[in-house]
C-alpha cells in the first residue's frame, strides 16, 4: 500500500516536473496540475495510511488523523482557484503576445507570422 | 474589545475589499476612490492603535473561535509581527494616496485588491501556524496577480505570467515541505513544532533537513535570493507605479518567514540543525547585493534602477540574518522598515518623472526639460540621500547600526566592504541619473502633463516618515532590540 501510494505519487511529481519544463503555457500548466496532484496526494498520506479508520471520533474503534484531511482540503481549493486563474492569464497572453510560449519569444523567429 | 485587536487587521481589510466590491449605484470613480482611503485610514488607525498596545509588552496569542491552543488558529502578536503589520500598513495608506493620481482608473477593481493584498500581508505577519502562513501567502499572491497585470499591456502581462507560473510552483513546494513536516512532527503549530525539534529521533533528522531545504526554497524565491531573483526586474520595472510601491514591501515578507520560521525552528539550542540555512542565506544574500549592484549600475531606466535598489536591499537585509547574531539581526529590522518606504518612493518618484519627459519617459537619456523641474529635482535629491545613507537620513542610521553591529564580529569583514561599496556604487549611479535627467535636459518643458498634486504628496509623505524613523531614532532602535530579544525568548518554547 504505502509502496504503491509512494510510486503513484513520484510518477505524478516527474510528469509534473517533466511538463513544467517545456515552452508552452498549455503544457506547463498541465505540469503545475500534475504537480499540485501529487502534492495534494502527499499531504493526505502524511498523517499515516490507514484502513477501515472512519474520520469521525466515536463512529468507529479506530480514527484516522483528521487534520491532514482538512489541510489537504484547504489546498484543493486553493490549487483550483491558482489553476484558474494561470488558465486566463495564459489565454490574455497567447493573445497579447500573439503566441502561447512561456517566454513569449517564439522559437527563434519561427513561430512568429 | 482590546483583546480582539489582534485579529482586526485582518478583518478588517476583508471587509473593507468586499465593501468596495459592492455595486455602488452610479456613483463615479473619483468619488469611490477617496472611500477606499477612509476605509484605508481605519486600517492604518487600528494598525497604529496594535503598535501602541504592544510595544514593551510580552508575545500575546488570541485564538480564533477560542479552540485550544494546538488545535484551533492562533494568531501571535509580538513586537516584530506587530511592526511587520504598521510598516505594510503605513505603506498600503500612502499607495492608496498615490493611486487617486490615475493609477487606480486604468484598470478594474484597483482597490478591492489593494485591500485584499494588505489582508494577506498582516496575515502572513500575524499567524502562528505554518499552515495558516501558507494560506495568507496565497491570499497575497492572488491579489499580487491581480495587482501585477493592472492597467495589461504586452510586457506586463508577460512578466506576469513569469511571475505566476513561479510562485505557484513555490506553493507546491511549500505544501511539499508543510507535509512533510506535519508527517514528522505532528502539528504545525510554530511555537510546539520548535519544541518538537528538540525531540526528533536523530535517525529522522534528514527528513527534517529536506523539508527545511525546501522551505529555504520558498522563502528565498519570495525574498528574492540569488539564483531565485529572476523574476523581480522584470516584474517590479513593468508594474504600474503604485503596484510596484507596494510590492517594495514582498520581498520583506520572505525575509519577516525566514527570521520568524528558521529562528524557531532552528535556533542556536536546536540540536543537531541548529542555525540551518544560516551560511546559505550569507553567501547568496552576499551575492545578491554584488549582483543588484551590478544592476544599479547598469540600469537602463529609473524604474530599473529602483528594483535593483529593492533587490539590494533583499540582500543586506538576508545577508545581515544568516549571521544569526541578535543585534545584527535587530539592526536589519530597522533597516526593512526604512528600505520598504524608501523602496517605493523610488517607484512613485521614477513614475512622476516619466510622465513629464514624454516620449522619452523614464529612460536615462537627455530629454525635454520637466515641468515641475524644481519640486522633482529636490525630491530625488532628498530620496537619494536617504537611499544612499547620507546623514542625517534614515538610510544613513540604518546603515551605520548595521556596521556597528557587525564590525565587532570577525567573520563580517566582508559584509561591511559590500555594504559600503555597495552604497558607493548607488552614489553613482543615482548622481549619473540625476544629472542626466536634471541637468543635461533640452527643449522646452512638455505643458499637457498629467497633473499628479496626491502622488507628489505621497512621495512626501513617506520621506517624512522615514524622517521620523531618526527623529525618534533611540525609540525604534530599542523597539528593534526589544523585538529581536522577544523572538529568542519566545522561540524556547512556550
Amino acid at each position: 500500500m504505502e509502496l504503491f501510494v509512494a510510486i503513484a505519487i513520484g510518477a505524478l511529481t516527474g510528469c509534473g516536473c517533466f511538463l513544467l519544463l517545456r515552452g508552452r503555457t498549455f503544457a506547463v500548466m498541465l505540469g503545475l496540475t500534475m504537480l499540485s496532484y501529487a502534492v495534494n496526494l502527499f499531504i493526505f498520506v502524511s498523517g499515516g495510511l490507514t484502513t477501515g479508520a472512519g474520520a469521525v471520533l466515536g463512529a468507529s474503534e479506530v480514527y484516522a488523523d483528521p487534520l491532514p484531511q482538512a489541510l489537504v482540503l484547504t489546498a484543493i481549493v486553493i490549487g483550483f482557484a491558482m489553476t484558474a486563474f494561470l488558465v486566463v492569464l495564459a489565454i490574455r497572453a497567447r493573445a497579447e503576445l500573439g503566441n502561447d510560449l512561456v517566454d513569449g519569444q517564439g522559437l527563434a523567429g519561427k513561430e512568429r507570422k | 474589545m482590546t483583546e480582539h485587536l489582534v485579529v482586526l487587521p485582518i478583518v478588517l481589510p476583508a471587509l473593507f475589499a468586499a465593501i468596495l466590491l459592492l455595486p455602488m449605484g452610479g456613483i463615479r470613480v473619483s468619488r469611490r476612490r477617496w472611500y477606499s482611503l477612509a476605509l484605508m485610514t481605519l486600517s492604518l488607525l487600528v494598525a497604529s492603535w496594535l503598535l501602541w498596545q504592544h510595544t514593551n509588552t510580552p508575545a500575546k496569542n488570541y485564538l480564533l473561535g477560542n479552540w485550544p491552543e494546538p488545535f484551533g488558529i492562533l494568531l501571535v502578536a509580538d513586537q516584530l509581527s506587530v511592526l511587520m503589520v504598521w510598516l505594510t500598513t503605513v505603506l498600503a495608506w500612502c499607495v492608496c494616496l498615490h493611486s487617486t493620481a490615475g493609477d487606480d482608473v486604468k484598470g478594474a477593481y484597483f482597490h478591492p485588491l489593494l485591500h485584499f493584498l494588505l489582508m494577506g500581508l498582516n496575515g502572513a505577519f500575524l499567524t502562528g501556524d505554518l499552515f495558516n502562513l501558507f494560506v495568507f501567502f496565497e491570499v497575497l499572491l492572488i491579489s499580487s496577480y491581480g495587482l501585477l497585470i493592472h492597467g495589461g499591456g504586452k510586457k506586463r502581462v508577460q512578466s506576469a505570467l513569469h511571475y505566476v507560473l513561479l510562485n505557484l510552483v513555490g506553493s507546491a513546494l511549500f505544501l511539499l515541505a508543510l507535509a512533510l513536516l506535519y508527517s514528522l512532527l505532528g502539528t504545525l503549530h510554530l511555537a510546539e513544532m520548535a519544541a518538537r525539534v528538540r525531540l526528533l529521533d536523530p535517525q529522522q533528522q534528514w527528513l527534517l533537513q529536506s523539508a527545511a531545504a525546501l522551505l529555504l526554497l520558498v522563502f528565498g524565491l519570495k525574498a528574492a535570493l540569488l539564483p531565485l531573483h529572476f523574476w523581480l526586474p522584470a516584474a517590479y520595472s513593468q508594474a504600474s507605479a503604485s503596484v510596484a510601491a507596494m510590492f517594495a514591501v514582498m520581498t520583506k515578507v520572505g525575509v519577516y518567514s525566514l527570521i520568524r520560521v528558521f529562528g524557531a525552528l532552528f535556533a542556536a539550542d536546536a540540536g543537531a540543525l541548529a542555525g540551518y540555512g544560516q551560511t546559505l542565506l550569507l553567501w547568496g544574500g552576499g551575492l545578491t547585493m554584488v549582483l543588484a549592484t551590478v544592476l544599479l549600475v547598469a540600469a537602463a531606466d529609473l524604474k530599473k534602477l529602483s528594483a535593483a535598489m529593492v533587490l539590494l536591499s533583499a540582500g543586506i537585509l538576508l545577508s545581515a540574518v544568516g549571521f544569526g547574531d541578535s543585534a545584527l539581526t535587530a539592526a536589519a529590522l530597522l533597516y526593512l522598515v526604512h528600505s520598504s518606504w524608501i523602496g517605493a518612493v523610488w517607484f512613485m518618484l521614477a513614475e512622476r518623472i516619466g510622465q513629464q519627459r514624454g516620449t522619452v519617459g523614464d529612460r536615462l537619456v537627455p530629454g525635454a526639460a520637466l515641468k515641475q523641474a524644481l519640486l522633482l529635482g529636490w525630491l530625488f535629491a532628498l530620496s537619494a540621500l536617504v537611499v544612499i545613507g547620507m546623514p542625517p537620513f534614515s538610510g544613513f542610521v540604518s546603515k551605520i547600526w548595521l556596521l556597528q553591529a557587525s564590525l565587532p564580529r570577525s567573520d563580517a569583514g566582508w559584509y561591511v566592504l559590500l555594504l559600503l561599496l555597495s552604497s558607493l556604487l548607488a552614489l553613482v549611479a543615482l548622481s549619473r541619473a540625476g544629472s542626466t535627467i536634471f541637468w543635461r535636459s533640452r527643449g522646452k518643458p512638455i505643458d499637457a502633463v498629467q497633473s499628479g498634486k496626491t502622488a507628489d504628496a505621497a512621495i512626501m509623505l513617506l520621506l517624512v516618515m522615514g524622517f521620523l524613523l531618526v527623529v525618534a531614532g533611540q525609540w525604534w532602535m530599542q523597539y528593534c532590540i526589544d523585538a529581536v530579544a522577544q523572538l529568542t525568548v519566545g522561540g524556547r518554547g512556550r
